[in-house]
C-alpha cells in the first residue's frame, strides 16, 4: 500500500494550479482531484492536462468520490465565504482540510512553529493565516522561544502582480488575521501587521520586515542563533526563504529583513508571497501523512 | 494665470503630515492650540492622525506621543467652525479605525492608496460614504503615472464612493505643466459633482506654484500647512498661500493676519528643525521619492555612515512607495556592509 495520502484541490486558479504542481512532486502527498465550478476554466483544463480529476461542479461533485477515491486531505484555496461549507461538508466524510483562505475556521498553521502539535492532535481543519503570516511569524517564534516578545510588528511588501482581488477587497482581514497570527503563533503579546503593495516592474520579491520589542535586554547571542536556525527550518520548504539582514539590535528592539523568492512553479518566482503558501500548505498535509505512516495519528477510519 | 474670483477650500496638514517632522511626538496641549488658532483664523478642514494615519503607531513609522484617538478626543471638542478629516491607509489602518474616527465627531475621511492601487480603498471608502462622511479618495505618488492611470484610479474611487479625488504629490516631485495635466483630466472626465484637490510637497520649491497650477485647472481643495510643517520640505505654507491667494482675488476664507501669527507664534516654535529645502528634502523631490522617507534616512546616515542622499537616490531608483519606511534602514544595511563599514 502507498504511504501517500490522496488529496483534492479546491479551486483551480493561480494558487491550486502552483500547488498542483508542487504536489505532483510530493513523496507524502498525491493529487487526485481538482475541483471547480466553472467548465470552461483554464485551471481544471491545465488541472487536466497533468492527469487530475477534474469536477466543476463545486465540492458536491467531489462528494460522492471521497470514499471511492480514499481522498483524505483537502485544500481550499477558493475564498473565506464559502469555507466553513466546504470544510463542513469534506470533515464528514473524514477529510482533514489545509485553508488557505482567510476563513480561520481551524487554528492557525505556520509549519515551523506549531505544525507538529497540529498534527499530533489531527486537527481536521487548519488555516494558513496568510502570505505575510508565513513569511514573518517563524521569525517572531525565533526571537519568542529566547524570551518573551511584548510587541510583534511585521511588514509585508508584495508586487502588485501578485495582489490577487479577494486580497484587495478585503484588505482588512490580511492586517487582522496576520496581527492576530503573530500573537498566537509567534508569541508576541501584541501584534501588528502592515502590508505595502508595490507596482514597480520588474515586480519586487516579496519583501518581509520584522520589529520584535523584548522584555528586558534582548540576549543578542541566543537570538541570532535561534533566527538563523529558523530561517533553516524554512528554507526547508521555501528554498528561496531569505535573511537579507539582521538580526539588528537596537535597544530591546530585534529586527530582520527578510525576502522571499518563490519556485517559479506555475507562479513567478517574485510572487514569494504566493509561493509560501502553497508550499507550507503543502509542508502541512506531508507531515500529516508522516505521522500517519509511522503511526504517531490514525487517520479516520474507513470502511 | 487669472484665478480671479474662484473659490478654494483650504486643508491644513500641520497637525497630520506636521506628525512626520516632529517624529509623530506633538503633545496634546500643542494641538490644541494650533487647531484653535487656525479654526479662529478660519481653517475650514484640519487634518489630525499619526503621520502614516490612522493605526500608523509602529515601529515602522514610530510610536506617536498620543493615540489618534486621543489627538481628536482634544482637538475636535475644540473646533467652533473648524471641520477635523482623518487620514487613513488601507495596509495600516482599517475600517475599525474609521469608525473610531467618526466616534471622536471626525467629518472627512481621506482614503489614501498607492495611485496605481485604489483597489484596496473598496472597503473604508465605501463604509466612509455609507456613514455619510465627506468621503475623499487621495492617490498617492501621482508623479509615478500618466494623468490617464490617475483618471482609471479616480474612477474606481468615485465608483466606490468617494466624492471628492486628490492627486498627490508625495514626492514634491511635480512641476505645474505635470500638475496642470493631471488635475485637468480629473476636472474634464469626473462628474462635476466630485471635488478635485491636490497635495503639494515644496521639495522642489514648487509647491505654491503647484497649488495655483491645480487651481486653475479645477481642483476646489487645496492641502498645505501651517508654516510648512510637513514631511520633507513640508507642504504648501499656507500662510504664504494665503497671501497669494489674496492677492490673486481668490476668496478661502481664512484670515491671513491670523494664519500669519499661528505660523509665527504656534508652529514655529515648537519646530525641532527648520522646515526647508536642505540637500536631503532637495533630494526627495529631485529623486521623487517619499517625503515622510526624510528623518529615517537621515538617522540611518548617523547609525550606519551612509549618506542620506544616496540612500534616497537608490530608494528612488528602486520604486519604492509611501509606506517602505522599512526599507531604508534595510538597505542602509547593505550598503554599509558593500562598503565594509559594518
Amino acid at each position: 500500500m502507498s504511504k501517500k495520502l490522496k488529496a483534492a484541490i479546491i479551486g483551480p486558479g493561480n494558487i491550486g494550479t502552483d500547488l498542483l504542481m508542487k504536489m505532483k512532486r510530493s513523496e507524502w502527498i498525491e493529487p487526485v482531484w481538482m475541483v471547480g465550478i466553472d467548465p470552461t476554466s483554464e485551471g481544471l483544463k491545465r488541472a487536466e492536462e497533468m492527469g487530475i480529476k477534474t469536477c466543476a461542479t463545486g465540492v458536491d461533485g467531489l462528494l460522492p468520490h471521497v470514499i471511492e477515491d480514499d481522498i483524505r486531505v483537502a485544500f481550499d484555496a477558493t475564498s473565506a465565504y464559502v469555507h466553513a461549507e466546504n470544510s463542513r461538508k469534506l470533515n464528514e466524510l473524514g477529510v482533514i482540510m489545509i485553508d488557505l483562505t482567510p476563513a480561520a475556521v481551524g487554528p492557525y498553521c505556520v509549519p515551523p512553529v506549531n505544525l507538529a502539535d497540529h498534527a499530533k492532535n489531527l486537527e481536521m481543519n487548519v488555516n494558513m493565516v496568510t502570505c505575510g503570516g508565513q513569511a514573518t511569524i517563524p521569525m517572531v517564534a525565533a526571537v519568542s522561544r529566547v524570551q518573551p516578545v511584548e510587541y510583534g510588528e511585521i511588514i509585508a511588501t508584495v508586487s502588485s502582480r501578485s495582489v490577487g482581488p479577494g486580497t484587495r477587497q478585503n484588505i482588512d482581514e490580511f492586517t487582522r488575521t496576520t496581527a492576530g497570527a503573530v500573537e498566537k503563533v509567534g508569541g508576541a503579546k501584541k501584534g501588528k501587521a502592515i502590508i505595502i503593495i508595490n507596482p514597480a516592474e520588474p515586480p519586487l520579491i516579496m519583501r518581509d520586515t520584522i520589529h520584535c520589542l523584548t522584555e528586558g535586554e534582548p540576549d543578542q547571542a541566543a537570538i541570532t542563533e535561534s533566527v538563523h536556525a529558523m530561517v533553516k527550518e524554512v528554507q526547508k520548504y521555501v528554498p528561496g526563504y531569505r535573511l537579507v539582514n539582521g538580526p539588528v539590535f537596537d535597544g530591546n528592539r530585534v529586527s530582520c529583513f527578510m525576502e522571499v523568492e518563490g519556485l517559479g512553479d506555475f507562479l513567478p518566482k517574485y510572487a514569494g508571497n504566493l509561493d509560501i503558501m502553497t508550499a507550507a500548505g503543502l509542508r502541512t498535509a506531508e507531515m500529516f501523512a508522516e505521522e500517519a505512516a509511522n503511526g504517531a495519528i490514525t487517520l479516520p477510519e474507513r470502511g | 494665470m487669472n484665478l480671479n474670483g474662484k473659490k478654494v477650500t483650504l486643508h491644513d496638514m500641520s497637525l497630520r503630515d506636521g506628525m512626520h517632522a516632529k517624529r509623530h511626538q506633538i503633545s496634546l496641549d500643542e494641538m490644541v492650540n494650533i487647531a484653535t488658532g487656525m479654526d479662529e483664523a478660519g481653517m475650514p478642514l484640519i487634518e489630525v492622525t499619526h503621520g502614516d494615519g490612522l493605526g500608523g503607531a509602529s515601529v515602522n513609522y514610530g510610536f506617536p506621543a498620543h493615540t489618534d484617538e486621543e489627538y481628536l478626543n482634544a482637538v475636535v471638542p475644540k473646533m467652533k467652525n473648524a471641520k477635523v478629516s482623518a487620514l487613513l491607509l488601507p495596509g495600516i489602518g482599517t475600517v475599525d479605525h474609521l469608525k473610531m474616527a467618526r466616534d471622536c465627531g471626525v467629518s472627512t475621511i481621506r482614503v489614501a492608496t498607492h495611485c496605481t492601487e485604489a483597489d484596496v480603498s473598496e472597503q473604508h471608502i465605501g463604509m466612509a460614504a455609507k456613514m455619510e462622511m465627506d468621503t475623499v479618495g487621495f492617490l498617492m505618488m501621482a508623479h509615478m503615472v500618466s494623468p490617464e492611470k490617475i483618471l482609471e484610479q479616480a474612477k474606481l474611487m468615485v465608483n466606490y464612493g468617494a466624492n471628492c479625488i486628490y492627486a498627490t504629490d508625495s514626492a514634491g516631485y511635480m512641476l505645474p505643466d505635470e500638475v496642470t495635466a493631471k488635475i485637468g483630466l480629473l476636472r474634464a472626465e469626473l462628474p462635476s459633482s466630485v471635488e478635485i484637490g491636490f497635495h503639494g510637497h515644496h521639495n522642489m520649491g514648487m509647491a505654491i506654484a503647484n497649488s495655483l497650477a491645480a487651481i486653475e485647472a479645477g481642483a476646489s481643495r487645496i492641502d498645505g500647512s501651517v508654516a510648512g510643517l510637513g514631511a520633507g520640505a513640508g507642504n504648501t505654507p499656507l500662510e504664504v498661500f494665503c497671501a497669494v491667494l489674496d492677492r490673486m482675488g481668490v476668496e478661502s476664507g481664512v484670515d491671513l493676519y491670523k494664519i500669519m501669527d499661528v505660523a509665527e507664534d504656534r508652529v514655529v516654535p515648537m519646530m525641532d528643525q527648520p522646515i526647508r529645502v536642505d540637500r536631503d528634502a532637495l533630494t526627495l523631490g529631485y529623486a521623487g521619492v517619499y517625503s515622510s522617507f526624510l528623518l529615517f534616512a537621515q538617522r540611518a546616515e548617523k547609525k550606519y555612515g551612509i549618506q542620506a542622499r544616496d540612500i534616497l537616490v537608490e530608494l528612488g531608483r528602486r520604486g519604492t512607495v509611501g509606506g517602505q519606511e522599512d526599507m531604508i534602514e534595510d538597505l542602509a544595511l547593505t550598503m554599509a556592509k558593500e562598503k565594509g563599514l559594518i
